[in-house]
C-alpha cells in the first residue's frame, strides 16, 4: 500500500519490521517522533531516559543481551552520549545496535548546527544517510543488518528536512529476531590490553566497511545524459540536486556516508568533466574526496551555514533567482511566544522586574528572553545553567549572587541539572537554582520524564521527588512557589537571593497545554475600568492586547485560559473572572 | 504534468497540520507522487509556522522556495503577507482575514500593517480573501477555520471530484466533529 509518511515514523517502521525490541531515547527536536511512534507497536519496549548518555548505555546493554535495539536523538543529544558511543564502537555488539541521530540545519529548534557526520569518522562508527521516507525505512532495517555483520553499531543519521517531511512508502512485515545466548567474554572489559586489541578490530572493521562501500547499493552511480559535471552529494541534498539539475545529471548519491568509497569516487569523478560536491553543513565529503586525489568544487561555492534548498544550491552555481513579489510594508516578525497561561511567565516576570542575570537552559522557557519581559541573559547546553551560574557567581562574588539566577525546567534538570546543583552544593556556592516544575517535557510536545511519574506511555512508573533530591545533595534552603501567584514569587525570589547560602526554587504548576489541566473560563474586561495604562501588558501574554484605537485591554477569548496572572497585574479591577 | 506547489501558513496552534494531513491524503489517493514538509518544536509555540505541500508525477526536493508557490493558503492575513516571496508572480493567495497581532505588536514594537489584502492583490495576484473564522464560528467551532480554507482552495481544482475532498476529509477528522467540519467546507467552497 501506498502512503505517506512522516520519515520519523518511517525510520521508527523500519525499527520494527527490522525486529527491534528495545529503544531508550531522550526526546529532542527534529527526532523525537521516532520513538513516539515506535511505542505505538507493542513488540519493542520503548522508554524515555533521563538523558542520551544513559538511553544509548541501555540501548547498548539490551544489544549486549541478545536483543536488537536502538536509541534516537537529536545533534546535541549525541554529545551527551559520546562518551559512551567511542567505547561502544570498540566494544562492538553481537545484536544490532542502530542510533538515530537527528541534526538540525537551519538551527528550526536548535542551539547549534553542529553535523553528525563528524562523530561517524571520530568515534569510527559506520553511518547511513537516507534522503526520503523510503529510504529512512529501507535504511534502519539495513542498518541492523551491517550491524550485526560487522559487529558494530550504525548511526543512521537524519536531518530536519527528513525527519519532518512525508513521503511515499511502502510498508513491509515485521521480521522476528530471535534472542541471542550472552556469553561471557574477558575481551569486552575494555582496559589496556583489551582496548589496544579492540582498536585494532575497529581499524580492520573500517577496512571492510570501506571494501563495502564500494560495491554496495547504498551509495548509488546515476550516470546520467550530461556528463559535463558530475554531483556527489548525500541526504535530503540529493533531492535539491535533482530539482535543479533534473534527470539528464550525473550523480553520485552516498547513503553509506561513512566509511566513503575511494575507487567508486574516482571511478565517477572519471566519467564526467569536473565533480561538485554539494552537501549541507560541513565539508566532510568535500575532504575526502580531496584526500584521496580528486578535484573537486565544494564550499567555495556551496555555503557552510544554514540549510540548503533547491533555490540556494541554484543561486550558489550562479543561476538566475526566480522572480519574487515583495511588499512595500515591512512585516513584522512573528517569533514563538510563551503560551497563554503559561506558568513559566510569572517567574520570569519577577526576574524581569528584579532585573536579575538569568542563566537560562533548554527547554519552553528560553522564550523568557523575548520581549516584553527580556529576562534571560544565556544559555548553552542542556544542564549548564546551574554551574554555569557557580562559575558566574565565583567570578563575582557578592555583586553577582545577589542579582544572578539559574532558571531549568523538569525535564532539563533531571537529564544533567542534578550534577549542577550537587557542585553549588558540594563547594557551598551562594547561588539560587529555580527548577521550573510544568510537570512535563514541554517544548517537543509533551514527553513524560522521571519527574512525572508516567513512563512513555503513560503508565505508573518511578517519580523523583525534586524536594528530597534537593535536600539530599546538600541544600538546606529549598523553596517551593506557585508562579501564578506574582507577589508570592517575588517574595521568595527576594529572600532566595538574599540568602546566605545556596538555595533552590521549585516554582510548580503543570504545563497548561496539558490536556489533564482544566482550563479556567476567560477573563472579562471590565472597560469602563480599564484606563489603558499597560500594566497588565508588561507580562507580555499573547492573549492580551491593547489596541490604539479602543484605549482599553481586549482579550482573545480562544487563548486564554484565565491563569489570572494579568488579573494581579491591573490596580483597577479591569480585569476580572 | 508540472509539480503544483501550495504552501499552508499560519499561526502556531491554528491547525495548520491537520489541512495537511487532509491535503496528503486527497493528493496520493488521486495517484500524484506527494511530498509534505512541516516545521515541528520551537516554532509552534504560536510563531509563525509553514507547511510545504508538493504534488506531481515525480517530486523531489520537499520544500518550495522564493518564487516558486503556486498557491499560498493563510490562516491569518499578515502571515500570507510574510510569504508573499514564496509566491510565484502568477500564484493565488487564499486567506483567511483574521488579523493576529504578534507580540512586538502587542508589546508596541512594531506595527500591524494596513489593508493588506489590496496591497497584495496590486502586486498582480489572485487574492482570494474571506473571513474564514465567522464561516468556521457559524459551522459550529472557531477551530474549523482549517476546513473553510480547505473548501476554498478545492474551488480551484476542478479535476479533482468533489467525492475526494470529502473522502479525505471524512478520513482525517474525528468523527465526533466530522458534521461541522463538513459545514465549514461546504461553506469555504461557497465562499
Amino acid at each position: 500500500m501506498r502512503e505517506l509518511m512522516l520519515g520519523n515514523k518511517a525510520v521508527a517502521r523500519g525499527l520494527y519490521e527490522a525486529g527491534c525490541c528495545v529503544i531508550s531515547s531522550y526526546p529532542g527536536t527534529p527526532s523525537t517522533e521516532i520513538t513516539e511512534e515506535a511505542a505505538k507497536y507493542p513488540e519493542i519496549y520503548c522508554e524515555w531516559a533521563p538523558n542520551e548518555k544513559v538511553a544509548l548505555e541501555v540501548a547498548h546493554g539490551a544489544a549486549v543481551g541478545g536483543r536488537r535495539a536502538a536509541c534516537c536523538m537529536k545533534h546535541v543529544g549525541l554529545n551527551v552520549a559520546a562518551d559512551p558511543l567511542f567505547t561502544i564502537s570498540y566494544q562492538g555488539v553481537e545484536s544490532g545496535l542502530v542510533i538515530c541521530v537527528a541534526d538540525d540545519p537551519g538551527m528550526f529548534s536548535s542551539q547549534n548546527e553542529q553535523d553528525s557526520r563528524h562523530y561517524a569518522i571520530a568515534a569510527k562508527v559506520p553511518m547511513l544517510e537516507p534522503s526520503d521516507s523510503q529510504e529512512a525505512l529501507d535504511f534502519a532495517k539495513r542498518a541492523f543488518a551491517l550491524s550485526e555483520e560487522y559487529h558494530t553499531p550504525i548511526l543512521l543519521r537524519m536531518c530536519t528536512r527528513i525527519s519532518h517531511s512525508q513521503s511515499i512508502v511502502e510498508r513491509g512485515e515485521r521480521h522476528e529476531v530471535p534472542k541471542k545466548e550472552y556469553h561471557k567474554d574477558p575481551q569486552r572489559v575494555m582496559m589496556t590490553t583489551n582496548s589496544l586489541k579492540a582498536h585494532y578490530r575497529v581499524e580492520e572493521r573500517t577496512k571492510a566497511m570501506t571494501e563495502l562501500a564500494e560495491t554496495t547499493d547504498l551509495n548509488r552511480t546515476e550516470l546520467g545524459e550530461d556528463r559535463s559535471v558530475g554531483i556527489i552529494t548525500s541526504s535530503t541534498t540529493y533531492q535539491y540536486v535533482r530539482e535543479v539539475f533534473g534527470e539528464k545529471a550525473s550523480v553520485l548519491k552516498l547513503g553509506l556516508s561513512w566509511p566513503m568509497p575511494v575507487q567508486k569516487i574516482r571511478d565517477f569523478a572519471a566519467q564526467v568533466d569536473k565533480v561538485l560536491v554539494i552537501e549541507e553543513l560541513e565539508p566532510i565529503i568535500e575532504n575526502h574526496c580531496r584526500q584521496i586525489g580528486v578535484e573537486v568544487t565544494g564550499k567555495e561555492v556551496i555555503p557552510m551555514v544554514d540549510e540548503l534548498t533547491q533555490g540556494v544550491v541554484a543561486r550558489s552555481l550562479g543561476r538566475d533567482p526566480k522572480p519574487t513579489l515583495t511588499l512595500a510594508d515591512e512585516i513584522p516578525g512573528r517569533p514563538p511566544v510563551m503560551c497563554a497561561g503559561c506558568p513559566h511567565r510569572g517567574v520570569f516576570y519577577a526576574l524581569s522586574k528584579n532585573k536579575c542575570m538569568v542563566y537560562g537552559d533548554i527547554g519552553c522557557y528560553t522564550l523568557g528572553v523575548m520581549p516584553p519581559l527580556n529576562a534571560m541573559d544565556l544559555n548553552i547546553c542542556m544542564g549548564a545553567s546551574c554551574s554555569g551560574l557557580h562559575g558566574f557567581n565565583l567570578a563575582g562574588g557578592a555583586d553577582h549572587e545577589k542579582h544572578s539566577v539559574a532558571v531549568i525546567g523538569d525535564s532539563t534538570f533531571a537529564h544533567s541539572g542534578i550534577t549542577g546543583i550537587t557542585d553549588i552544593a558540594y563547594n557551598r556556592s551562594n547561588s539560587t537554582v529555580i527548577i521550573l516544575d510544568n510537570s512535563i517535557t514541554g517544548m517537543t510536545g509533551h514527553q513524560q520524564n522521571p519527574t512525572t511519574g508516567k513512563t512513555l506511555r503513560g503508565d505508573p512508573a518511578g517519580k523523583i521527588d525534586l524536594e528530597a533530591l534537593c535536600h539530599a545533595v546538600g541544600f538546606d534552603r529549598v523553596r517551593v512557589v506557585d508562579p501564578n501567584q506574582l507577589k508570592e514569587t517575588e517574595k521568595v525570589l527576594k529572600e532566595e537571593l538574599a540568602a546566605e547560602e545556596p538555595s533552590v526554587i521549585i516554582t510548580r504548576s503543570p504545563c497548561v497545554m496539558l490536556k489533564s489541566v482544566k482550563k479556567a473560563p476567560p477573563l472579562q474586561v471590565v472597560a469602563e475600568n480599564c484606563n489603558g495604562c499597560g500594566l497588565c501588558m508588561k507580562i507580555g501574554c499573547p492573549a492580551l492586547t491593547l489596541p490604539k484605537s479602543k484605549g482599553v485591554v481586549e482579550i482573545d477569548r480562544t487563548q486564554c485560559v484565565g491563569c489570572r496572572q494579568c488579573m494581579q497585574m491591573c490596580h483597577r479591577d479591569a480585569l476580572v473572572v | 504534468m508540472e509539480t503544483v506547489n501550495i504552501m499552508i501558513v499560519g499561526v502556531g496552534g491554528q491547525g495548520s497540520l491537520l489541512a495537511s494531513k487532509m491535503l496528503g491524503h486527497l493528493l496520493v489517493a488521486q495517484g500524484y507522487d506527494v511530498k509534505v514538509s512541516e516545521v515541528h518544536g520551537m516554532s509552534q509555540r504560536g510563531g509563525s509556522v509553514v507547511t510545504y505541500v508538493r504534488f506531481g508525477d515525480k517530486v523531489y526536493s520537499p520544500i518550495i522556495d522564493k518564487g516558486e508557490a503556486d498557491f499560498i493558503v493563510s490562516f491569518e492575513l499578515l502571515e500570507a503577507a510574510r510569504w508573499i516571496e514564496y509566491l510565484k508572480p502568477t500564484g493565488t493567495i487564499v486567506t483567511n482575514t483574521q488579523e493576529m497581532e504578534p507580540m512586538p505588536v502587542i508589546a508596541g514594537l512594531a506595527k500591524y500593517p494596513e489593508n493588506l489584502v489590496e496591497k497584495m492583490g496590486a502586486l498582480g495576484v489572485t487574492v482570494d480573501a474571506m473571513d474564514c473564522l465567522a464561516l468556521a464560528e457559524q459551522a459550529g467551532s472557531p477551530k474549523a477555520v482549517n476546513m473553510v480554507l480547505m473548501g476554498r482552495l478545492s474551488h480551484y481544482f476542478p479535476d479533482i471530484p468533489a467525492e475526494a475532498w470529502q473522502a479525505s476529509l471524512e478520513a482525517n477528522v474525528p468523527p465526533k466533529v466530522l458534521d461541522l467540519n463538513k459545514v465549514a467546507f461546504a461553506l469555504g467552497q461557497q465562499g
